[in-house]
């Protein structure tokens, strides 16, 4: 009642603004970081053995032409990728490209502007990553939250040795048990791919082993940390005085603790963002889906440039909006953070 | 009560023994049973392949020979993990394929600490421009995809050999790794700046380098020592990534990340030749939960706050829950 009195006085706007303010200066830190990113990543792709224009020559096309065609040919295709001109000139325009125009290269493999491939392959990614992400929370919360009240009972300890299990398994290990067992024994799922080409097998059954994959290896970490997050705030004061005041049990964990335990698990969101494409690089690769980390592998495989420096930025640019989420989401779930950094 | 009296958690006056903190540390690991098992499925598991490793070099074992007559063999006990595609032994290729994993967690993991140590120090202690820089380092590092990034540096190194490509993996790692060990031991260091020992030191006129080497970094060693566990772990489940992914040392030389790549190209091997990929997988399993198991131990060790109960006490309270049932049996018949 009280929180509403001091916000009742203000706009909506006049109440978002700090954050506003705040994200847009994180967000203009971002630009010098970015752009050493982009230099390393030009640096490394240029560095790449191998000629590019040479690599992307069709072989039956070039059969018939005699040398001072083939030659003629090449020549034209290297002004048409760009690469006759200098290392600078080519960083400098590739930046601008991407940064201004939004064109992302020409992609050899494909035969097509990088820019109407790549938002196919982020939107796949995204969905396969989303949802293992919310069946991973909505499991490991309510486990997380039991283990730390029933601290050092059976059942967390159970919890934590199945945990330390957890961590331990190496994704690619835990796929292939898992497609011994659906697709080999039981029969019951599709191999790999994205979907059926007879359209048979219905579409959603192509995601439950990436996805299972990816709540499997991830479930163990998030447990550590919101089973950690709790128990430190089950110790503080305020739960305490909550008990003290003879609040119900469910209402001092799930109120009084449990939000306080949700500032150190919005890092862990955070440091998901990044790793929600190129932790699954490993996953996309197993069971054949055409996401962002399947595309990175058949890039470096065809050594597609223009596909492999825009995968690589993207990789870069998403850590990067995930440190400043961090940050962000502290100062939306910590008044005491809110407080220092606003003003 | 022929013993000393003893208080709430079962202490008594003999018990009063003054125990430096690397002592107290080894017995509190020491009674955590799940840390000792890692401690000893680790060391089984190192001293397999290093004996492994001693005895291919030692006797010349060619990783390349193939033999066409013992293709594709199931388990035997001739050969305990059967034999893969060319007729080769796997479990000589397992247990070697741990030496590549052994060589980058070790090597790695030193250079990650050695790195991360002297910055975080630094940047603690200066603070300032110093920090400022260091930090912004850190925070480009820090923002760096991993695998996207040994994608690219493994294929600018593509054609060099084996060797060569394992050290550019092992920098790679360390590389990588040093950032969150920096920002760690930042933050302790500027935290134990401000206390009354350092101002003793520099009352004292101790040179900064010794500040920081002598009396900063031993206070922060316990908690590197718990970071260095899980980087070394993470390092060996990397490489196994990048293995997996044909991207780290190849053909002929086994790594378990490659050995089980080669059973999942398709479901047929996966499920004929089981064998292949199911010991290496197992293998990089055991070894990674192990040092995670350390690695846990070692911080609930270092935690000053962290309660333990010793094997004898262990051992002393079972006695005790038996005597006590017995008592209170002859009790129940004295009744009857």
């Amino acid at each position: 009642m009280e929180n509403k009195d001091i916000r009742g006085s203000k706009t909506f706007l006049e109440v978002m603004m700090p954050y506003i303010n705040y994200l847009g200066k994180r967000l203009l830190s971002l630009i010098p970081v970015l752009l050493i990113i982009s230099v390393v990543i030009f640096i490394l792709i240029n560095l790449m053995p191998g000629d590019p224009v040479m690599a992307m020559l069709d072989p039956e096309k070039t059969a018939a032409m005699t040398i001072e065609e083939r030659n003629q040919y090449v020549e034209t295709m290297r002004a048409f990728l760009g690469y006759d001109r200098s290392y600078v000139e080519r960083y400098f325009i590739w930046l601008r490209d991407t940064f201004l125009k939004g064109e992302f290269g020409y992609s050899i493999r494909f035969n097509k502007p990088v820019n109407q491939i790549i938002g196919a392959y982020i939107g796949r990614s995204f969905k396969v990553n989303i949802i293992g992400f919310i069946f991973a929370f909505l499991i490991s919360i309510p486990i997380g939250i039991t283990a730390a009240v029933k601290k050092n009972k059976f059942f967390d300890k159970a919890v934590t040795v199945l945990t330390i299990v957890g961590i331990s398994l190496p994704s690619f290990f835990v796929a292939l048990l898992l497609i011994m067992l659906f697709v080999i024994h039981l029969k019951i799922l599709p191999f790999s791919g994205m979907s059926d080409p007879r359209g048979v097998v219905p579409d959603w059954k192509y995601l439950v082993l990436p996805v299972t994959v990816i709540v499997m290896t991830s479930l163990a970490s998030l447990i550590r940390y919101i089973r950690a997050a709790m128990i430190d705030v089950l110790q503080a004061d305020y739960v305490r005085t909550a008990r003290a005041k003879g609040l119900n049990e469910k209402i001092v964990i799930y109120r009084h603790a449990f939000q306080n335990a949700l500032i150190p698990v919005v890092t862990l969101i955070g440091m998901w963002i990044p790793g929600l494409f190129s932790g699954a690089i490993i996953v996309e690769q197993i069971f054949a889906f055409p996401g962002m980390g399947y595309l990175l592998n058949q890039a470096y495989n065809y050594k597609d440039r223009a596909v492999l420096q825009t995968a690589l930025l993207f990789f870069g640019l998403l850590t990067l909006l995930g440190n400043i989420f961090i940050d962000v989401g502290y100062m939306v779930v910590d008044p005491r953070i809110r407080e220092g950094k606003v003003k | 009560m022929s013993e000393a009296i003893k208080d709430v958690k079962g202490f008594s006056k003999e018990d009063e023994v003054i125990l430096s903190p690397t002592q107290q540390i080894i017995i509190k690991f020491k009674s955590n049973r799940l840390a000792m098992f890692g401690f000893w499925l680790f060391s089984i598991i190192v001293a397999i392949v290093v004996v492994t490793h001693i005895y291919t070099t030692v006797t010349g074992y060619d990783f390349s020979y193939t033999d066409a007559s013992l293709k594709n063999l199931p388990p035997s006990l001739k050969y305990p993990f059967g034999t893969d595609k060319y007729g080769r032994n796997t479990i000589v290729r397992v247990f070697e394929g741990g030496w590549i994993s052994l060589q980058v967690g070790f090597l790695s993991t030193f250079m990650a600490v050695t790195i991360g140590l002297a910055m975080g120090a630094i940047a603690g202690y200066f603070g300032g421009k110093i920090d400022a820089v260091i930090m912004r380092i850190v925070e480009v590092i820090y923002s760096f995809p991993f695998l996207a990034l040994a994608f690219i540096i493994s294929a600018v190194f593509r054609d060099q050999p084996a060797e060569f490509r394992l050290f550019v993996i092992i920098a790679i790692l360390g590389f990588i790794r040093w950032t969150g060990l920096a920002r760690l031991v930042r933050g302790q260091i500027m935290s134990l700046r401000e206390q009354e020992f350092i101002l003793a030191t520099k009352a004292l006129g101790i040179k900064k380098r010794n500040q920081i080497m002598r009396h900063l970094i031993p206070n922060v060693l316990a908690m590197v020592v718990v970071t260095a566990t899980l980087t070394f772990a993470g390092a060996i489940l990397n490489e196994s990534f990048l293995s997996f992914l044909g991207l780290s040392v190849t053909e002929p030389i086994p790594t378990w990340g490659a050995l089980i790549a080669k059973a999942s190209s398709n479901s047929t091997s996966l499920r004929t030749f089981w064998w292949i990929w199911v010991f290496p997988g197992a293998m990089l399993f055991m070894f990674i939960m192990s040092i995670n198991l350390i690695g846990e131990g070692l911080r609930e060790a270092i935690d000053p706050k962290a309660d333990y109960t010793t094997k004898k006490q262990r051992k002393a309270k079972k006695a005790a829950k038996k005597a006590e049932k017995k008592a209170e049996k002859s009790a129940m018949k004295e009744v009857v």
